[in-house]
């Protein structure tokens, strides 16, 4: 669609797709990471009885701005002991597979990076990159606090990686369909056909699947949490125990890197949430472009649908971070493979069945 | 083949975000398993018991702040009764009456700390900063009477150097009256947080035996479940004119003796200090805070030793004079130190994350271990 | 709860020459002043015996006594000859509720101590702080080295009454 409108605007293939694929991530991705840094601060700072960052700008609002300048101009230290290319190399990994996945989240009717058939599989292949940049990280920083971080967020991301694919086969099963476009556009309508509500069924199968859909949300919101290392689950980088983990010896624009990646990540990961289970960029109530009759309203409206319900997300993302203590390894491996997967599978088993009624 | 496995060893070193003060623990692992704590003290000695011994007895006072400063009115008011025994002084009951007060909202103050720091060493940050706003106002209700925030220099052999401000008792009553519910929120926020109870319920056990033969003391001793408090058992000023609990761990969330009773028995202290501190505030007597103090303090040939409940254990204070104006010696039995023998045996088989909720269990202070 | 000259008889009748004495001439504690090499034995009679049951060491310090004599050699440096030095034990029941102090003196050239670490633990770090601070050495102990002070600090023991700092150690100034 935007590559369709780009393309009888310019005429030009390349020009088009390159535009495109440039989109999300200037327009949309880097402005989201600067704001949620800012955010995080203020979020956390209210919640602790205080005020956070006030004198920069109004309230606060230029920090990032400060935090940046900052960051570029910091010395970038390099250890001599270390394996130079791996370690100039993994903030690089870790950082394309946060925004490698943004290619394939909708975030408006009109808009895709790319309409491809594999959607949600693609974003957590592609995520799955991270794990390899975040070992590289913790090898080659030769430092025993660093390895010591980097296996188990290894052993972390790849245990609950589990939990997350079994709820999203839940729902592919559901719906008969892996695009993230496709997905969107079946909960349409009123936001009693949102996934979470039952999905767009009728009669005693939509009553059924209320209550294991809600599990399934519930479920996957704490799988992928571990996924992008917050807390409950911020083990590989336990500021108390390891001091920063694996990402203790980078220093300047490489650790801005590995910042920035975080906070694209926990939107990806929200996004995902809410295109699943809470309507994608569709509206609860129905389009006001619709309604006046100015259809080009409609796509920017769901586009503000779905920013506010990635925003929501990870919103709450940042409340459990200052809520909650942190797992041991231990209770965390056993969280996942005792209790988050057998509860997948008994889901999926029950969503199939209820589908073949 | 066999596979080859080595130990890993570990240093936790003098810098470290958690280790509450500079101390080097030299980690034995086997993969995230300890073998052996080896604790490497020292960083922070300042030799204070030789110092002492060229200052006059009065001077010594502010050398004993410094040791423990998260708890410097006790350390004051052990050496203060200590020497008032040696030289056989009585002072004004207002006098005792203020030092008890001071000293238990340096109690409440030093729990505050440890109870925030352990909170953000397990990974919740909130508790932190909801526990050190209520230090502020201890600190302010501190700094109106003498001066000073942390290291005060207050309590005087045979009196205090300041009598009480003006506002001091209206302030103390607003904020026993804010304290109880900000109790109540911390208890919901951390105390009885399932993730902080998988933590540190079973979690480093200390027998009791174990306890007593190593001489541990204070809310370490009382989370073992032995009712020993020197306030009642050992009785110093005017402790026996108030009423008050000892709390002791009862192994509610696991076993007897694990981290979640020592830190709840220091939630509770809190509670019980906060009881005598509403009744001694209630009752001062009037007086001259500062008649009793003497000109020249040469105590007679001979020793003594004392020892007072300080918000971490038994603190001593082993006093030999010979006659003149300078302490022939001066001896400080810190209880960290003792707690820092007896922490390689608690950690041996948990894991690294274990270490840290072990280590922010026990509450130590390195200004106190190294002196 | 047994006063000190009861546990003092107590003793005297078990062990004989090792108790030297009872002094409670200076005030505020009377102490006993026990065999340096026997203290082990005493000590472990102490924390059994039925009626007596100290088991809880609360302190163990040393002292410098001072009393050798004062040599000031020609660059006024002033050292002490002979005298002692002594190691005081304070011990209590938790049972009982009793106190004691014990005192063991030795000399100031060659001190040895017998340890009682295998007594109560807890007097593991107190004898390895003696030994740091006054060069108190405690015969069959475990572990005796440096605790407070750097572990190669060669320069004597810092609670002496004649201890010096060195000019420089480690490359370092050590007067500041």
């Amino acid at each position: 669609m935007m590559y369709d409108w780009l393309f009888s605007l310019t005429g030009n293939e390349i020009l088009a797709m390159f535009i495109v694929s440039l989109l999300p991530l200037f327009a949309f991705i880097l402005p989201f990471a600067l704001i949620a840094v800012l955010a995080e601060r203020k979020v956390s700072a209210h919640m602790q009885d205080r005020l956070g960052p006030m004198r920069v700008g109004y309230h606060g609002i230029l920090q990032t701005v400060a935090d940046i300048i900052k960051l570029l101009q910091k010395e970038d230290l390099v250890a001599t002991a270390t394996d130079k290319t791996l370690f100039n190399f993994a903030p690089l990994l870790v950082f394309m597979g946060s925004y490698a996945a943004f290619a394939a989240i909708p975030f408006s009717g009109f808009f895709i990076g790319s309409k491809i058939d594999l959607g949600i599989i693609f974003i957590v292949g592609v995520t799955g990159l991270v794990v390899a940049g975040i070992l590289m990280a913790g090898w080659a920083s030769n430092n025993k606090y660093s390895l010591l971080g980097a296996m188990r967020a290894a052993a972390q991301i790849i245990s609950y990686e589990i939990p997350t694919l079994l709820i999203i086969l839940t729902i592919v099963v559901l719906t008969g369909t892996l695009s993230l476009y496709d997905l969107s556009e079946i909960q349409t309508a009123y936001f009693w056909n949102w996934l979470i509500f039952g999905g767009p069924f009728f009669g005693l199968q939509k009553l059924l699947l209320i209550p294991l859909m809600i599990l399934s949300c519930l479920i996957i919101y704490t799988s992928t949490l571990a996924e992008v290392n917050r807390t409950p689950f911020d083990i590989p980088e336990a500021e108390s125990e390891l001091v920063s983990g694996y990402h203790t010896e980078y220093s300047g624009m490489k650790f801005a890197m590995f910042f920035l990646a975080e906070y694209a990540n926990m939107f990806a990961v929200s996004a995902i949430v809410a295109i699943l289970f809470f309507g994608g960029y569709q509206s609860p109530f129905g389009y006001l472009g619709n309604s006046l009759g100015w259809s080009w309203l409609v796509p920017v409206e769901q586009f503000f649908w779905f920013t506010a319900k990635g925003l929501f997300f990870v919103f709450v993302q940042m409340w459990l971070r200052w809520t909650l203590p942190r797992f041991r390894v231990d209770q965390l491996m056993a969280f996942c493979w005792k209790y988050l997967i057998p509860f997948s599978f008994v889901i999926l088993l029950i969503v199939g069945l209820i589908t073949l009624m | 083949m066999a596979l080859k496995t080595e130990e890993m060893v570990l240093n936790m070193g003098p810098q470290h975000p958690s280790t509450h003060g500079v101390l080097r623990l030299e980690l034995q692992l086997d993969g995230e398993i300890i073998i052996d704590v080896v604790p490497h003290i020292g960083y922070l000695h300042r030799c204070f018991e030789k110092h002492c011994e060229a200052m006059t007895y009065p001077q010594v006072i502010p050398y004993t702040d410094r040791m423990d400063y998260l708890a410097s009115m006790y350390n004051e008011f052990g050496y203060a009764v200590a020497m008032e025994r040696l030289l056989k002084i009585e002072v004004p009951e207002r006098v005792e009456y203020i030092r008890v007060i001071m000293g238990e909202l340096q109690r409440i103050a030093s729990h505050l700390v440890a109870l925030g720091t352990y909170g953000a060493d397990i990974g919740a940050f909130t508790p932190f900063l909801f526990c050190f706003r209520d230090r502020e106002r201890i600190l302010h209700l501190f700094e109106i009477t003498c001066g000073a925030r942390l290291l005060y220099n207050y309590i005087w052999i045979g009196g205090l150097s300041h009598d009480l401000h003006p506002d001091f008792i209206r302030l103390t009553k607003e904020f026993i009256k804010d304290f109880r519910p900000n109790l109540k929120e911390l208890n919901d926020l951390l105390s009885f947080n399932q993730i902080f109870i998988e933590r540190t319920a079973n979690v480093g056990v200390l027998p009791l035996e174990t306890a007593i033969n190593y001489g541990v003391s204070g809310p370490n001793l009382r989370g073992s479940g032995f009712k020993w408090d020197l306030r009642k058992d050992d009785p110093y000023s005017v402790y026996n004119k108030f009423d008050y609990d000892i709390p002791i761990g009862t192994g509610e969330k696991g076993k007897v003796g694990d981290c979640w009773d020592r830190y709840f028995v220091r939630v509770k202290e809190m509670e019980e200090s906060l009881k005598i501190v509403e009744q001694a505030i209630d009752t001062i007597p009037d007086g001259d805070v500062t008649s009793a103090i003497p000109k020249r303090i040469k105590p007679p040939e001979g020793q003594i030793y004392t020892r007072v409940e300080n918000p971490r254990g038994e603190l001593g204070y082993f006093i030999i004079s010979d006659g003149s104006l300078n302490p022939a010696r001066v001896k400080v039995r810190a209880p960290s130190f003792v707690t820092m023998q007896v922490f390689s045996e608690l950690c041996k088989g948990w894991m690294v994350a274990d270490v840290v909720a072990i280590l922010g269990s026990v509450d130590i202070v390195l200004g106190e271990i190294d002196r | 709860m047994k006063t000190a000259e009861e546990i003092f008889n107590k003793l005297k009748e078990k062990f004989g020459s090792s108790i030297i004495e009872l002094k409670t001439d200076k005030p505020l504690e009377p102490f006993i002043l026990v065999n340096r090499l026997e203290v082990d034995k005493i000590c472990l009679f102490l924390r059994d015996e039925r009626d007596l049951l100290f088991d809880s060491l609360m302190n163990l310090s040393g002292v410098d006594d001072a009393n050798g004599e004062k040599i000031k050699d020609e660059t006024g440096l002033e050292t002490i000859n002979g005298g002692t030095l002594s190691v005081y034990y304070h011990l209590e029941s938790t049972n009982l509720r009793h106190k004691l102090t014990l005192k063991t003196s030795t000399e100031r050239e060659k001190p040895e101590v017998v340890t009682v670490t295998e007594i109560w633990k807890g007097a593991n770090w107190h004898e390895r702080e003696a030994y740091d601070m006054y060069g108190v050495v405690f015969l069959n102990h475990p572990d005796l080295r440096r605790i407070l002070m750097p572990y190669d600090w060669e320069f004597g023991y810092p609670l002496r009454k004649d201890y010096k700092n060195p000019e420089f150690y480690q490359g370092m100034k050590v007067p500041y």
